[in-house]
């Protein structure tokens, strides 16, 4: 068909130019300016952009996670990613305090270490101090003040605070624990000066408020004394835990531990007796342990007192006479022996008892040398008698207003109902707890305070030891430091941090030299974190005492013969006074002796467990109903060796109600079960107390079952003092092997060539002689190696994943001859070993030959390597591990729903605590102790960069650094200087490393696998092997 | 054909004829299927729906599923595997030694035997994959694969990669050996079937044209194959038992352990061929083929076999006392005392104690007699090498961390799985494959058909 009509697109075309001939055939006539450079840019340019936008919008049409991922705009000078940087700050908790180095990266604190420099805690930490920054990270913390349970913004609170505050009839009382912060204490003061009626009172949740009243009557002043454990040869406790519950125990197991360490110069080492009725973990480092029951505590110290006075001719005092009065004549000899280094404590909550332990140890000249009276320990200042008087006035309706300065006194005082009843009649209540607690959760106001690792602040915990808190991360939550809330509300316009400043030029300043200013000493005590004030020559205070009269107080209130069940409330050293008991390391830590897990539980003699016909199986007990005056728990029994007979022990830290999912229903609340008598709580109830069998069964998750060491000498070694002096050998166990030349031992026959280490060779010593087994290193381990909290169940399915673990053994009265069932049974009041275990790093690794695909393979530095991204998950390492170290991830345990108590692996928030530097381990892999390889991975690359070797200061481990006994040394046998290598007289040779150390063992010598962890041996202070006791009462 | 000296027992009686063969054993395969077999096939299935089930699970959310610790690594699984590659050993062992030992009475079971085998190898396969953390990974990370990660390679040193070729290598053996077995009965088969049977079994019976080159390579392909498997007899369970015996757990680290093995090996196998001949011989009524001579041999292979695992048993405690080594004293005196009493003493009364009464010509000839001590061994086999297992396991050198197992659903529900596997396989296979090998079993008819 032929055209007729031709139409242009444009003159261009009728013209028909050479220009528009060239362009005509071309789609886009002129260039896209795609790329800005005209004449590079292509088709395939902008099909490549087209491409890009329409990925870029179908990717953006996806929905995918908001991740707050904001760039530096300006880098800090000191932020480095993948550096860590580090902060000394002081952890406080409750009453509590702990100079602490706080590791952050990338702006996020992700470990608490202790702070070496500090002189109130020796550097070590405890395990509630390792876990506290977790606790930084729990979601459910306060998130903004509340009013009336609503979100309010500060200002409004302030407003209604203020206006409430100065509106307030009668008392108004701000509630806390021990504060050891003086510019807190100033800022309470100035609280006071803007509303006068105000008054603070302090109290405990764990008082000891016998023994300061003591020091009251018999010093003036009401304070809690400075023990010297490292001056002390012999040591007797009556119930005083000075190793775990009791306030500043880092730096009593630092002290004690000195005294038990032994070298080739130092033969000599402390003993220490103790009479208790709860196995705690100073009874289990006692040479000499005897049980007593509370209601009899009086009559023993008299009869020390009595045996003591008329060896050095002084007055004795009437009292009953004690029947085994053994081991206080052998006590009594002992600390005259060493008189001017001996040492009584008592943990009695009873002033008269105290009194007598004062005039005991005046007659032993402990004071001036064990004991320092004129200093105090401030963490607990506590007034039970103020305490209880605010209790009544609260319930009577006086008082016009109370605060609680982070403190939960409806949950974790002997009062909780009663302040409860109390608290509906008061106008004003606020409190400042970091979350909805139990008190919090009643009063109008809630003013959350900073977590510590976001505030500033000062302590003095012991007289004239200063350390500082600084933040290390900017408040996650809209919270307010409590002491900011404090004088705002006293119209003071200064923050808390210029507060703080100008306090310090008058605390340590003026008597401290060498600073050119203020700012320069400011800055010191900034860095280091701790200041000692300059003291003078201590002053030798003298008590009185009148011990006449306090003979007949312990007359009229002990007897020998109390029939009736006694109950002591305790401590553990994993959950403490319950603070942090939405802490679930916390609640996954074994407690040091019953190795139990997630709960509370009766500790109770076997005997009378026997008595109560109560059905054990593995793991399972059944729960008995226990009344205690008016109050009746159903609590589960734990047959617990050691335990005096006729008495039993229960936990306080659990039964809490609201404190978060994870503390939430587990176990029971001890606090209503505390005595009152005569002012004083007393954590013994020596009356009215009865226990009722239930047919209930219930479980209790322990981490080891087995008690006994059945005799294993290539397990543990173990030797009297007197045994060692003769022969720096003595206990340990030669294991031989038969071959055709004979016997030989076990190292000389190999079929293995060995490994050779050119440049180091990582190992680590364990003294079991100053391991007080309190755990802080399982802990310390588990937050720097993001070490997955498996629960109650997996726990009961014996499947925990720590690292480190701390064996625990009772003795047996059984041997050999009796059979292997007899030996299983623990003896009634056993000897006990603790064993800390992990992976022995073996030369010869049975777990490494094994494995089918080279996943544990060995370095170059004699680390046995673990490498998550090869294992299958065979388990075959594990089976044959005879150390049973290894750990199977036999779950997903992050970003899992089922493993929520798993809070570092399961929100955002809580994610925040991991350490960037260790792999979070998948389902179905092996994992194990690696040596804190990315320390030691870190601390050569340090050295690296400065052109030298690493030192022993560039490298240690979690579990080594946590240790405030000082029991594990981690170094480099290849280096001569190295601690370790001085410690076990390391000898290197083609054949591998050997300890000259005569103490020094390795566990399971005869299988030839060479740990690079040594052992040194048990060393027990007593004149004579355990005998069978027959009698347990 | 070789002929028969006329004073010696038949070995197939009935004066079956070789044809009356061909009809017994090809008529299974043409009927349509028994109503017996149909409920049989049906319980399989469920088993194997349940196990599957089981499986899923597992693997959905992990080894956590079973009861196993961090002190037991090893329960269910491993005892299972082991004790299903200890049933796979009776086939070969049938067919490759005895056929080098001429011994003719076993043409009639050997086929069953086999296959039993194979499924046995099978289902024992499923434990080594099943019981890895990362199954999907370990499955082929544990062959000698060249890979992208830096040429990394596997751990030749491992006694689990050793079992990785025992039993891969055991297992294409048994199958081609079974296999070229069939060969001639498929083409039997093929022969009297029409429509898609015919290409089905054509296909299968792989254009045998019955010449007699073809029987002659047949032969000697058999000969070759016999020669292969015997070793593998005596290597695969040694291998297995490498897994214990170079580890040095207390109860594991053992030199007696192959040779024990081996002998438990042979004894669970031929427990579970006569558990499965004695329900085949009666459902498909083939007494003639496998007479109470057949059983009573094997019954006599039994208390051998179970004599020599007992010997083993004692000499474990007196080595373990004359060692002097105090952990593998304990580790001994806690199977017969500890808490697994019960397995330990499971384990003697139906491995030592029972096969003992086979002594008796009575029992060892009476069909019920059998079924019920064939079952009893093959329980007390599972307890063996539980025992070995976690009662080794659970306390071995550090007492603190001595545990107890306690299994889970999920761990029945695999062993389930796997009891549902072999009953499908095995069931599926006496259906459709010629459960008798005819073209042996005609060699050893007598030729007249004459009536005993």
């Amino acid at each position: 068909m032929k055209e007729t009509k031709k139409y242009w697109k444009g003159l261009e075309q009728l013209q028909n130019t050479a220009e528009f001939q060239e362009k005509a055939n071309k789609e886009f006539p002129e260039y896209l300016p795609l790329t800005g450079e005209g004449d590079e840019s292509s088709r395939r340019d902008f099909l490549k952009l087209m491409g890009f936008g329409l990925a870029a919008v179908s990717l953006a049409a996806c929905e995918t996670p908001v991740r707050k991922a904001i760039p530096y705009v300006r880098k800090p000078e000191t932020v480095d990613p993948s550096n860590a940087n580090y902060y000394a700050s002081t952890y406080v908790s409750g009453s509590d305090v702990c100079p602490v180095v706080v590791k952050t990266r990338e702006g996020r604190p992700i470990n608490v270490e202790g702070n070496k420099m500090s002189s109130v805690s020796g550097g070590g930490t405890y395990p509630q101090v390792q876990a506290s920054v977790l606790s930084l990270y729990d979601k459910e913390r306060l998130q903004s003040p509340l009013i009336n349970g609503k979100k309010a913004s500060w200002s409004d609170l302030d407003a209604a605070v203020t206006g409430a505050l100065s509106a307030a009839s009668g008392k108004i009382a701000l509630v806390s624990h021990s504060v050891a912060s003086p510019s807190t204490l100033a800022a309470i003061s100035k609280l006071k000066e803007k509303y006068p009626s105000l008054d603070h009172v302090q109290y405990d949740s764990y008082s000891y408020d016998g023994l300061t009243s003591a020091y009251e009557a018999a010093f003036g002043t009401k304070s809690f004394p400075l023990y010297d454990f490292s001056k002390a040869k012999t040591i007797v406790t009556f119930g005083y835990d000075f190793l775990g519950s009791a306030p500043n125990a880092t730096l009593s197991t630092k002290q004690f531990a000195s005294t038990r360490k032994l070298t080739d110069s130092k033969k000599d080492m402390s003993r220490l007796y103790a009479f208790e009725a709860n196995l705690t973990i100073t009874g289990a480092n006692a040479d000499y342990r005897t049980l007593i029951k509370p209601s009899q505590e009086g009559l023993y110290v008299a009869a020390l007192y009595n045996e003591v006075a008329s060896k050095l001719g002084a007055a004795t005092i009437a009292s009953k006479k004690i029947e085994d009065s053994a081991t206080i004549k052998k006590a009594a000899a002992d600390l005259l022996k060493s008189k001017g280094a001996s040492l009584v404590v008592s943990g009695s909550s009873d002033v008269a008892v105290q009194q007598l332990v004062i005039a005991l140890n005046d007659l032993l000249g402990s004071y001036g040398s064990t004991i320092d009276a004129s200093k105090s320990l401030k963490t607990r200042a506590g007034d039970d008698k103020k305490f209880g008087s605010f209790v009544s006035e609260l319930k009577s309706g006086v008082v016009g207003g109370v605060i609680f300065y982070n403190c939960n006194p409806v949950y974790d005082s002997a009062f909780g109902a009663d302040i409860q009843a109390g608290l509906a009649k008061v106008k004003f209540s606020l409190s400042t707890a970091d979350r909805k607690d139990e008190t919090s959760a009643l009063v109008k106001y809630q003013a959350p305070d900073h977590h510590y690792l976001e505030s500033w602040n000062d302590f003095e915990p012991i007289s004239g030891s200063y350390s500082l808190s600084q933040p290390t991360i900017k408040n996650i939550f809209d919270t307010r430091q409590a002491q900011d809330s404090f004088l705002t509300w006293a119209g003071v316009e200064t923050s808390y941090y210029d507060f703080i400043r100008s306090n310090w030029e008058t605390y340590g300043y003026p008597s401290a030299t060498g600073f050119a200013s203020f700012d320069a000493y400011w800055d010191k005590c900034l860095h280091d974190g701790v200041y000692d004030a300059a003291s003078g020559e201590a002053e030798v205070l003298s008590p009185t005492v009148d011990v006449a009269s306090i003979a007949s107080a312990i007359s009229s209130s002990y007897t020998l013969d109390n029939a009736g069940l006694e109950l002591v409330i305790y401590q553990k050293a994993s959950i403490g006074d319950g603070t942090q008991a939405n802490n679930p390391w916390l609640q996954e830590m074994p407690d040091p002796i019953s190795k139990a897990t997630w709960d509370n539980y009766l500790t109770v003699s076997p005997k009378q467990v026997e008595e109560w016909g109560i059905a054990l199986g593995d793991m399972t007990t059944q729960l008995v109903k226990l009344t205690v005056g008016g109050v009746s728990l159903e609590v589960p029994v734990l047959p617990q060796p050691g335990q005096a007979y006729g008495t039993i022990g229960l936990a306080l830290g659990y039964g809490r109600t609201v404190a978060g999912k994870v503390a939430n229903g587990v176990g029971v609340n001890a606090y209503p079960l505390i005595a009152s008598k005569g002012g004083s709580l007393s954590f013994a109830v020596t009356s009215g107390v009865s226990v009722e069998p239930t047919s209930t069964s219930y479980q209790i998750a322990q981490t080891q079952t087995h008690h006994t060491y059945m005799g294993r000498e290539t397990v543990v070694q173990e030797a009297l003092l007197k045994e060692y002096q003769k022969d720096p050998q003595a206990g340990r166990h030669f294991p031989k092997i038969a071959t055709a030349e004979g016997m030989v031992k076990p190292y000389a026959v190999s079929l293995w060539k060995g490994h050779s280490y050119a440049n180091h060779h990582w190992g680590l010593s364990i003294d079991l002689n100053s391991c007080t087994g309190c755990g802080a290193c399982t802990v310390a381990c588990q937050v720097e190696n993001n070490i997955p909290v498996v629960g109650k169940e997996e726990v009961l399915n014996r499947r925990e994943m720590h690292w480190i673990r701390i064996d625990r053994y009772y003795s047996s009265d059984a041997t050999k001859e009796d059979g292997y069932t007899a030996m299983e049974k623990a003896s009634a009041n056993p000897e006990i070993t603790f064993q800390p275990m992990m992976c022995q790093q073996c030369n010869n690794a049975p777990c490494e030959t094994v494995c089918p695909v080279a996943a544990t393979t060995h370095s170059t530095e004699g680390l046995n390597q673990m490498t998550y991204n090869r294992c299958i998950g065979t388990r075959y390492c594990a089976n044959n591990c005879p150390y049973k170290v290894r750990r199977f991830n036999w779950f997903k345990y992050h970003d899992n729903k089922q493993f929520d108590k798993n809070m570092a692996m399961n929100n955002d928030l809580g994610k925040m605590v991991l350490n960037p530097d260790v792999t979070v381990r998948a389902r179905g892999v092996m994992e194990k102790c690696t040596f804190c390889v990315q320390r030691i991975q870190a601390g050569k690359l340090e050295a690296k960069k400065e052109g030298r070797r690493p030192s022993d200061a560039d490298v240690t481990t979690a579990c080594a650094s946590a240790c405030p006994s000082e029991a594990l040394v981690f170094g480099d046998m290849k280096n001569p200087e190295s601690k370790i290598s001085q410690m076990l007289k390391i000898q290197s040779s083609d054949k591998g490393v050997e300890s000259k150390e005569p103490r020094a063992y390795h566990v399971l010598e005869e299988l030839r696998v060479m740990p690079n962890v040594w052992y040194l041996t048990k060393i027990r202070n007593k004149d004579e092997k355990a005998v069978k006791e027959e009698a347990e009462a | 054909m070789t002929s028969e000296s006329v004073i010696r027992e038949p070995l197939v009686t009935g004066g079956k004829t070789v044809h009356d063969v061909t009809d017994d054993i090809c008529r299974r395969v043409e009927e349509k299927p028994a109503k017996s077999w149909l409920l049989a096939m049906a319980a399989s299935l469920g088993a194997l729906t349940i196990g599957i089930l089981a499986v899923a699970i597992l693997v959905w959310e992990g080894i956590g599923s079973w009861g196993l610790n961090k002190t037991v690594g090893w329960a269910w699984d491993i005892t299972n595997f082991v004790w299903w590659v200890g049933i796979g050993h009776a086939g070969t062992l049938i067919s490759a030694v005895l056929l080098l030992f001429r011994q003719r009475w076993r043409m009639s079971i050997n086929r069953a035997a086999e296959a039993m085998t194979i499924f046995a190898v099978i289902c024992a396969l499923q434990f080594p994959v099943l019981h890895m953390g990362r199954p999907w990974l370990g499955f082929y990370w544990a062959l000698p694969l060249p890979n992208t990660f830096g040429s990394l390679w596997v751990n030749f040193n491992s006694p689990l990669l050793w079992d990785v070729f025992a039993i891969s290598t055991y297992f294409s053996v048994s199958l081609v050996f079974w296999y070229i077995g069939l060969v001639p009965d498929f083409a039997t088969i093929r022969d009297r079937a029409t429509g898609i049977s015919k290409i089905v079994y054509g296909a299968l019976s792989l254009g045998w044209n019955g010449a007699a080159k073809a029987w002659s390579r047949y032969e000697t392909v058999s000969l070759i194959l016999a020669g292969l498997a015997t070793p593998l007899v005596l290597s695969v369970h040694t291998i297995v038992s490498f897994d214990f015996a170079t580890s040095v757990i207390p109860g594991w680290h053992t030199t007696i352990f192959p040779p024990y093995f081996v002998a438990g090996a042979i004894f669970s196998g031929f427990a579970m061929v006569l558990t499965l001949l004695v329900i085949t011989r009666a459902v498909y009524k083939l007494e003639d083929y496998i007479t109470i001579g057949h059983i009573e041999l094997m019954n006599i292979i039994i208390i051998i076999t179970g004599s020599v695992v007992g010997i083993a048993y004692i000499t474990e405690f007196f080595i373990a006392w004359y060692s002097g080594v105090e952990p593998e004293q304990y580790a001994f005196i806690n199977r017969a005392t500890g808490p697994y009493w019960w397995a330990y003493w499971s384990m003697m009364t139906c491995n030592v104690i029972s096969p003992q009464l086979f002594w008796f010509k009575k029992i060892r000839t009476n069909i019920a007699a059998t079924f019920v001590l064939s079952i009893v061994v093959n329980i007390g086999m599972w307890f063996e090498r539980f025992v070995i297992i976690v009662t080794s396991l659970h306390r071995d050198f550090v007492p603190s961390s001595w545990a107890m197992f306690y299994p889970t659903r999920y761990d029945v529900g695999v062993y389930i799985f796997t009891f549902g596997l072999f009953f499908t396989l095995f069931f599926a296979f006496a259906k459709f494959f010629p459960v008798i090998n005819m073209a042996e079993v005609k060699s050893i008819v007598k030729p007249t058909g004459e009536k005993k």
